[in-house]
């Protein structure tokens, strides 16, 4: 099976449990004076259930016919591509939402952006390092002084 | 009118003024590049600064150059990284990041550039003549034709997706939709679908699905397949548009223009759906062959949204000075900072105070100018942006797109969100379901169900469909729009 039609059989099951939560269990909590309404809460999503499901459908039944295409990337063939670099940077983002607060935003930041370029092949220190440091600076005094929206430079333990 | 106009212009040609109007339109334009920060945040941000300048004249002038600067700002981010701050100009990256790709990433600019500034002046000078008419217009409209028209919306984009591809548009729109619906919703004082994760009780932020949809994707194919973003070396070398080019241009900006700015009086409407109407229109009416180019790097593409969203901003304007009624969040904004400044929007604003309705008016006409002629000489400088290298140039677009989720929310959980919905995205780009149709249906989602509940509790049931004839044309009109195309390919097979 084609993997768009893979990706149709998930968002089918996403618009049944969709639906089911609209139809069946999401106005059992609804007040007695809101039951009354033309409209409830439920109204809206159990539409949209329906036209999800009739959509996905129609997709893993082919009834619109389609050819398959395969984009820039064929990802029958991921091995031949960068995927390492795509997975460690994809890992990195991770690791750096969960480094934000505690480690604060200076060290994170500029962390995060040599340790992305060394990823990528960078190994030019001289050049990473002093970019890293100086963009990092820049972006928190912009949006912390001069925006004025919080963002903890320094770490959790340092009571910044 | 010319009295107002003479008015007007004296207030606005202050020494004072002009530099306001330069300082708003820079400060937009700078800080609107930043993903995660559009008008909206950033008029938010500028109001303490405009009252503390005590005189309202300058204050509505600063706010406007600043309105103005930061959808020209979006639009930047939005051609050179795939990265929309603002849901106005998701659009402008759909033919204006491939334009950039193919290294035309200063042609690209300018045209934005120039279609920005025609559709912001053809805007203002509609606002001038039909300010006082349109302001009755608008309230023919109702939450049923709203909704109808946002239907007629969704199913445009959804039909052009391209042949054996609007089921999969349709599906995504839906999605958009479903994603919509997640949290609380302003006219149900109660959580849906949030699983009890307290996280998802205001629902999923804007700014992390359009980073998630259009940044993140971008940037790991880039790292996947690695490619040259300036194949020119940082050289602008075609920043100019060719005559056959401006030929072809000239009468997408006069159509949006127009359209655009109409959309844009609609409150409610907003620069969001005029420039995705604007780009479906043009998509639609233009001949075959040019119609494959559209999401390839047409300049019809990249044209239509940006003048439709100058022009809608403009219009949105009317509903905001005539009637006293904010007609999208950012005119929303403008209201909060009106009242602070003891100015009372509304039918007595033009003969009450002249001087700052007209000034108001003709700071449109300088903004566009400075906005113009301050960021032509600059796109050389911005478009170099791309002729950073890749090792250096794809972590920074990764921290940019992490750092837009951030500011939005200040939630680090946003970020993890980010991700997730990034591989998503990344998973259906592989498997070509276009992506555009499920951020603009998730924009469009809680307007849409506000007004369906609102037509819904007016009219006892869904008897407003066959009771409001512009709403049953409307959704005749979008029911062709999804079921024309898929006969066709049918029927061609």
């Amino acid at each position: 099976m084609a993997l768009d039609r893979w990706i149709a059989l998930i968002l089918l099951g996403i618009c049944i449990v969709y639906g089911y939560t609209a139809w069946f269990t999401m106005d059992a909590g609804l007040a007695p004076f809101m039951r009354r309404n033309p409209v409830w809460p439920s109204s809206f999503p159990k539409v949209l259930s329906v036209l999800g499901i009739a959509a996905s459908f129609i997709i893993l039944t082919g009834l619109e016919k389609s050819e398959e295409k395969i984009g820039e990337i064929d990802h029958r063939r991921l091995t031949d591509y960068f995927l390492g670099q795509a997975l460690l940077l994809l890992s990195l983002m991770v690791v750096y939402a969960l480094c934000l607060r505690p480690l604060g935003f200076l060290f994170s930041t500029s962390a995060f952006l040599i340790i992305g370029s060394f990823i990528l092949g960078e190994r030019k220190w001289h050049v990473m390092i002093p970019v890293a440091l100086i963009a990092t600076g820049s972006v928190w005094y912009l949006v912390q002084e001069v925006l004025g929206i919080f963002l903890r430079p320094l770490p959790m333990f340092m009571g910044v | 009118m010319l009295e107002g106009i003479l008015i007007g212009l004296q207030t606005a040609l202050s020494l004072q003024n002009l530099l306001v109007v330069i300082g708003g339109c820079l400060i937009g334009t700078f800080i609107g590049m930043l993903p995660g920060l559009g008008p909206m945040s950033i008029i938010a941000i500028m109001i303490p600064v405009a009252i503390t300048m005590g005189d309202p004249s300058a204050a509505l002038i600063l706010l406007a150059g600043v309105y103005y600067g930061a959808i020209f700002g979006g639009s930047t981010s939005s051609i050179l990284l795939n990265a929309p701050g603002v849901a106005g100009t998701v659009a402008s990256s759909f033919d204006g990041y491939p334009m950039a790709q193919q290294g035309k990433a200063g042609k690209a600019l300018t045209i934005a550039a120039i279609a920005s500034f025609a559709g912001g002046t053809i805007g203002a000078i509609l606002l001038m003549i039909f300010a006082p008419m349109l302001s009755t217009v608008a309230l023919l409209f109702h939450s049923p034709e709203y909704f109808a028209l946002m239907v007629v919306g969704l199913s445009a984009i959804a039909a052009f997706a391209g042949p054996g591809q609007v089921t999969k548009a349709l599906l995504m729109t839906i999605l958009g939709l479903i994603m919509a619906t997640v949290g609380e919703g302003a006219l149900f004082n109660m959580p849906r679908f949030t699983a009890g994760i307290m996280d998802l009780q205001s629902g999923f932020g804007f700014i992390t699905l359009a980073m998630a949809m259009f940044a993140l994707p971008e940037a790991i194919f880039l790292v996947l397949k690695p490619k040259n973003l300036g194949d020119d070396g940082g050289e602008i070398k075609d920043l100019r548009i060719t005559r056959a080019e401006a030929r072809a241009i000239a009468p997408v900006i006069g159509r949006q223009s127009v359209q655009g700015f109409f959309i844009g009086v609609l409150p409610g409407a907003g620069a969001t759906i005029a420039s995705f109407l604007g780009y479906a229109v043009e998509r639609n009416i233009a001949p075959k062959h040019e119609q494959e180019e559209f999401g390839k790097g047409s300049i019809k593409g990249l044209a239509a949204p940006e003048t439709a969203n100058n022009a809608a901003c403009t219009g949105s304007f009317v509903p905001l000075l005539t009637l006293g009624i904010p007609g999208s969040g950012t005119t929303a904004i403008l209201l909060g900072a009106l009242i602070a400044l003891n100015v009372t929007p509304g039918p007595r604003l033009m003969i009450d105070e002249p001087q700052i309705f007209w000034a108001v008016i003709m700071s449109m006409f300088i903004g566009n100018l400075v906005l113009l002629v301050l960021n032509l000489p600059l796109i050389p400088y911005i478009a170099k942006l791309l002729a950073i290298p890749r090792n250096f140039l794809i972590p920074f677009i990764l921290f940019f797109t992490l750092m837009g989720a951030y500011i939005g929310q200040n939630n680090a959980t946003e970020l993890l969100m980010l991700v997730g919905f990034g591989i998503c995205g990344i998973a259906l780009k592989f498997a070509n379901y276009p992506l555009p149709p499920l951020l603009i249906g998730f924009i469009l989602g809680g307007m849409m169900e506000d007004n369906f509940s609102r037509s819904m509790q007016l009219y006892g049931g869904v008897s407003f469909v066959l009771e409001r004839p512009m709403t049953l044309g409307l959704l005749l009109i979008a029911a062709a729009l999804i079921i024309v195309p898929v006969l066709r390919t049918r029927l061609a097979k």
